[in-house]
């Protein structure tokens, strides 16, 4: 088996008396979408950050691409090649859809303390940013401005920046939400195809899209992972269905 | 044409005719207010550059302004007395030239802004106001009790320092060359608004967790365009300096930090012109409300008021309507 491109080990947060994070371990390997599900404040959006550097753990490590990333900053590991989406969008709302795709090359290329060029007129990252928009279907909202978009455009031009990044792994915090049932079909049928290249950290309550998605699923329920495995399994393993699955539409 | 772009060349056109006809009319008194909206709209485009683009609300950029014109101060006080500025380890000078003042005050006030940038940053919101304020005061009070430079009373300079070919002390002369610095400045923030630099900076102002994904570190940026914004405010203080031939530290006062800020709030924050008319507002204003009233600072007020509350993008956010993001 080759070696995971990210290694969560043993990682546990607590705030106060709450464990919001315990001893949880899950790793992304090249080649697969692997989905993390749980219910309301199961701590989803605790693990994502300690993985992305919003948060320090309390104990435990995270290995990106065969380095320890634990003490990094945010930025560090995004340019180590951690490719993100937010949960709540997180654009740059006055900027335009193609500004906010040009912004995320300009971040990918780095060479950003260039004061005297037009930006907008550089050829190479108005085509990185063009072909990214293209791919999730946006190409010919460019022009918009990103605050007058649809929720679910949004969602679409979080993760057109996150390909501008050219990423090793990407992390998507619940990429489907609000995309309604055509954007969604779309969206799994894209990110379907870009697994092959690019690993995918699923986080996501679109039930439909984890099993039609996901080559494995780990389950977070009250700050633990209580199972992995793929979607056959996860289906029919007790525990899951009795915390989580039986407890009706968590989303 | 744009409507920005319109008004943009209607308002250069404006602050080069005034001065022009007045020049013609034979009244000096109307180029030297001229003057005085050019400096203020550098030093009020240099806050911008912070303000406007980096969200960096600064109330301390009067040490910019302050730095610059002491930068000229002290340079044309040693000239004018024959003394040198140092003797040991090797010998300064002072100079009565104003390309070389210029250069003092930009790299004197951009190190002061690299070394207040590099501790405020680290704050955000009303704490950035409120250290970039005691900053300010500190070097209020520095210079107030420093008496090698005359402290409370300030430094007289007696002849405007010179510029090659031309004659500084003729108002028109003078004006025109803080006229050109005005534009170069205006282009060459133009152009770093629009660059990779800006995009980011921007960007930053709008959403740092964004950038943060991105790879790229908000301070940094933010501390750049401190810097810029320092440097920029220096050069226009040396040139207020060198227009009434008097340095005090008034120049570093709070009130004057207020004043910059009052530029571009009236102007339009993140404008890059929006100075420009911010200040050519003030000036107005002050001239022909403080002919009514010794007290006029409150109309002033209740003017800044209407614009806050009513008209938040000021002059040009009421002329030339939202900024367009994709130009």
């Amino acid at each position: 088996m080759t070696d995971p491109i990210l290694d969560v080990r043993g990682i546990s947060k607590s705030f106060g008396g709450l464990r919001a994070s315990n001893d949880i371990s899950l790793d992304l390997r090249p080649g697969e979408i692997h989905a993390l599900i749980g219910p309301n404040g199961a701590g989803k959006s605790t693990l994502i950050k300690q993985i992305t550097g919003g948060l320090v753990p309390d104990s435990g490590s995270v290995h990106f691409d065969g380095q320890d990333v634990s003490r990094l900053s945010t930025a560090a590991r995004a340019r180590l090649g951690m490719g993100r989406t937010f949960q709540i969008s997180s654009l740059a709302m006055d900027y335009t859809v193609l500004q906010n795709t040009v912004l995320g090359a300009l971040g990918h290329r780095g060479d950003t303390f260039r004061f005297f060029n037009h930006v907008m007129t550089d050829a190479d990252l108005v085509a990185s940013a063009q072909s990214a928009l293209r791919q999730v279907g946006l190409e010919e909202f460019y022009n918009l401005r990103t605050a007058d978009l649809s929720h679910g455009q949004r969602r679409q031009l979080e993760v057109a920046v996150a390909l501008t990044l050219e990423p090793k792994a990407f992390l998507m915090d619940e990429p489907m939400a609000g995309l309604g049932a055509e954007g969604s079909r779309r969206l799994v049928g894209f990110l379907d195809t870009l697994r092959q290249k690019t690993p995918i950290l699923l986080v996501e309550h679109d039930m439909d899209a984890v099993f039609a998605l996901a080559d494995r699923i780990s389950v977070l329920v009250y700050g633990e992972i209580i199972a992995t495995g793929s979607a056959g399994e996860i289906r029919s393993n007790p525990m899951v269905r009795s915390a989580y699955l039986g407890e009706g539409d968590a989303a | 044409m744009k409507k920005e772009t319109l008004l943009n060349v209607a308002l250069m056109t404006l602050l080069l005719a005034v001065p022009i006809a007045a020049w013609i009319a034979d009244e000096p008194f109307t180029i030297t207010l001229a003057t005085r909206v050019v400096v203020f709209a550098i030093a009020g485009v240099g806050l911008n550059f912070a303000l406007g683009f980096g969200g960096l609300v600064s109330f301390g950029h009067a040490v910019f302004f302050g730095v610059g014109g002491y930068a000229m101060g002290i340079l044309a006080y040693h000239a004018q007395t024959y003394t040198s500025l140092l003797e040991w380890p090797f010998v300064i000078e002072g100079t009565k030239s104003m390309p070389v003042i210029w250069l003092v005050a930009i790299i004197v006030s951009g190190l002061a802004a690299l070394a207040i940038g590099t501790l405020s940053l680290r704050t955000t919101g009303v704490y950035f106001i409120m250290i970039t304020l005691a900053f300010g005061q500190m070097f209020y009070y520095f210079a107030i009790s420093w008496p090698a430079y005359g402290g409370e009373d300030g430094l007289s300079i007696y002849v405007r320092n010179g510029f090659p070919g031309l004659n500084t002390m003729d108002p028109i002369q003078f004006f025109a060359i803080c006229y050109v610095l005005l534009l170069i400045i205006l282009f060459g923030v133009h152009r770093a608004a629009h660059s990779s630099f800006g995009l980011m900076l921007r960007a930053a102002r709008q959403n740092e967790e964004r950038v943060q994904a991105i790879g790229h570190i908000p301070y940094r940026l933010y501390l750049t365009a401190f810097v810029i914004s320092g440097a920029i405010t220096g050069l226009s203080g040396a040139l207020f300096a060198d227009l009434n031939r008097f340095v005090s530290p008034t120049m570093l006062s709070w009130q004057t930090s207020g004043e910059i800020m009052i530029f571009v709030i009236l102007g339009g924050v993140g404008r890059v012109f929006g100075p420009v008319a911010g200040a050519a507002l003030f000036i107005l204003l002050e001239h022909t409300l403080g002919g009514l009233s010794e007290f006029w600072q409150i109309y002033l007020g209740a003017i800044l008021l209407g614009v806050v509350l009513f008209a938040r993008g000021g002059l040009y956010g009421l002329l030339a309507g939202r900024e367009v993001a994709h130009d």
